[in-house]
């Protein structure tokens, strides 16, 4: 079954929910939905016959700052006895991101969601332990997000912290990265 | 007469306990030997590898993904340049991919050698670790051949391997081969029908296939539990459906099992490097041919205008991938294991995301030890494999 036949079997199982198929390079077929369908349809993924994604095998989080909608969760489902793969992905805004948790649906969405709230700042509404799970229970910000400070190039003035103007630090993120056609 | 009263007592498990396989730190609430709380907690070995892959070039990532799981670096290097080639479309030579799978294979050999051994030694089976620390040590001398690198070789390049195999690898690596299934047969000899080692493991921390699955556990403990899943069979690649072997299954789902499982993936590994070694040839290609990705030969470099170009090209700009995102999934050591690389179209990637199976087996030890003795804690935690550099990366 590829990613349309998977949507059919979604839009037969939550008529109004909508459904969108990206194209992809790999073996996992992908889709995108609205963050506010998302306990829904991963119910109807896990529990129906013809589907039966038993396992979530990976969860994770990419920034796009600064484009808008800034994050995409990404959840990659495995269906060990129909042979399925799917990643359904959700977008989220930039500002105060959030989407309902999975942890009722698989136990493996328990520490993965920690994570992604750890490193990406998006909270999972309801995760029955929200707490950081890799950086100190006392760290501030989130170090994935592409906003958080990690290359600094500037010549340091003795008696002045390090302090970089938002231009100087888009310009340090973009200063190697070769775009080339 | 008054009830009597009892107290349960908080102990502080690790995070610098030799049985802890890296840094875990347990807080376990003890009733007598009974555990009746358990948590985790991880992160001392966080690096942020994810997020200083972002800074690099493609190639430059490879050093840094074999350092996750440090026991099966070049399961890691293979599955984040097998995503890499993915959004590149790249198609290998049939040869790199018969070398890629006997190195794989000695890599999960490798993996499940340390594992016997520490697990061994743990549950009070010392001289186990020395017996499998000598076969690894073999395995370490190919990997010094390989690269001049004992742990981590940093042979895999994105579009095949880093050169051709050294002179005399092969013949090296069949000498091994064909000396393991004895030394195994004395491994069996110690443990399996050992009354002390089973009364440590059998019935001990059992989880059941429908838990191991909502735990998302596919590999090693999954298939110890009943859930026939192995990506080298459900998604073949790298030509693994030409290899005859099988996938072992048990459904016990205990620790006794998750030994026994391993120790027959090991003797199938040992069959797949085998049949691998009679197909590599011995001269051949060693990388995709395309000038973008794969660096000139050092002769070449030296003597023509071209080739220096190419060359300096590569290894100051290095190569544009195409924007878009894969995951390519392959069976290493501990379980499904990939790549989740997103590009922007730039000559860096935007986001490296390890499918981490030692985190999901670390977040499981929880339910496999609470209800249970104090004792089992250290049996479990040797059964489930974590490697804590992979579990916080």
């Amino acid at each position: 079954m590829d990613a349309n036949g998977i949507a059919e079997v979604l839009a037969a199982a939550l008529p109004g929910v909508a459904v969108e198929v990206a194209p992809t390079v790999d073996l996992q077929s992908t889709l995108y939905i609205e963050s506010e369908h998302l306990l829904s349809v991963l119910q109807a993924l896990r529990d129906r016959a013809e589907l039966k994604f038993e396992v979530l095998a990976e969860m994770t989080a990419v920034d796009y700052w600064p484009r808008e909608p800034r994050f995409e969760v990404i959840y990659l489902l495995i269906s060990v006895e129909n042979r399925l793969r799917l990643r359904l992905k959700v977008r989220l805004p930039g500002n105060d991101p959030h989407v309902g948790t999975a942890t009722g649906l698989w136990s493996s969405a328990n520490w993965l969601e920690r994570e992604i709230w750890d490193m990406f700042g998006i909270a999972f509404d309801g995760h029955p332990d929200p707490r950081r799970l890799l950086m100190p229970e006392d760290w501030e910000g989130h170090p994935a997000r592409k906003d958080y400070p990690v290359q600094i190039r500037k010549k340091p003035e003795s008696g002045s912290p390090t302090q970089l103007t938002a231009e100087e630090f888009r310009a340090n993120l973009l200063k190697d990265r070769l775009v080339r056609k | 007469m008054p009830e009597l009263r009892t107290e349960t007592m908080t102990v502080n498990m690790g995070p610098q306990h030799p049985s802890t396989h890296g840094v875990l730190r347990l807080v376990l609430e003890l009733d007598g030997e009974t555990i009746r709380s358990a948590s985790p907690t991880i992160g001392y070995l966080h690096t942020g590898i994810e997020k200083t892959a972002e800074q690099k070039k493609w190639q430059q990532v490879i050093p840094l993904v074999e350092r996750m799981d440090y026991l099966s670096a070049q399961s890691n290097s293979m599955a984040y340049c097998m995503s890499v080639e993915k959004l590149l479309g790249l198609e290998l030579p049939q040869r790199v991919k018969d070398i890629r799978i006997l190195i794989a294979e000695l890599q999960r050999i490798n993996s499940h050698l340390v594992w016997l051994g520490t697990h061994g030694m743990e549950v009070g089976a010392v001289s186990v670790l020395f017996y499998c620390l000598r076969e690894r040590e073999l395995l370490l001398n190919l990997n010094e051949r390989l690269a001049g690198f004992r742990f981590f070789p940093s042979y895999m390049r994105v579009g095949g391997l880093r050169e051709d195999l050294p002179r005399g690898y092969l013949a090296e690596a069949r000498q091994f081969l064909e000396r393991l299934p004895g030394k195994m047969a004395e491994y069996e000899d110690l443990l399996t029908k050992n009354e002390i080692y089973i009364r440590r493991t059998k019935g001990v921390g059992a989880i059941t296939r429908e838990e191991a699955l909502s735990y998302g556990l596919l590999g090693p403990i999954g298939r110890a539990a009943g859930i026939d899943y192995d990506v080298r069979k459900a998604y073949p690649y790298l030509g693994y459906e030409t290899y005859d072997f099988k996938v072992p299954v048990r459904t016990e789902g205990d620790v006794y099992a998750r030994y026994l499982l391993r120790l027959d993936e090991m003797r199938e590994s040992i069959k797949i490097c085998l049949q691998a070694l009679e197909r590599i040839a011995p001269v051949g290609e060693y990388a995709v041919a395309d000038p973008r990705i794969t660096p000139p030969p050092k002769d070449r470099v030296y003597t023509e205008m071209e080739a220096l170009i190419q060359h300096f090209l590569i290894y100051s700009q290095g190569f544009t991938v195409p924007a878009g995102e894969a995951y390519v999934p392959v069976e290493g050591p501990r379980g499904e294991q990939g790549f989740t690389v997103v590009s922007d179209g730039t000559n860096r990637p935007m986001r490296v995301k390890s499918r981490a199976p030692s985190l999901l087996a670390c977040q499981v030890l929880e339910r496999l030890i609470v209800n249970g003795q104090i004792a089992d804690v250290i049996a479990v935690i040797g059964s489930i494999d974590v490697v804590m550099g992979d579990v916080d990366r």
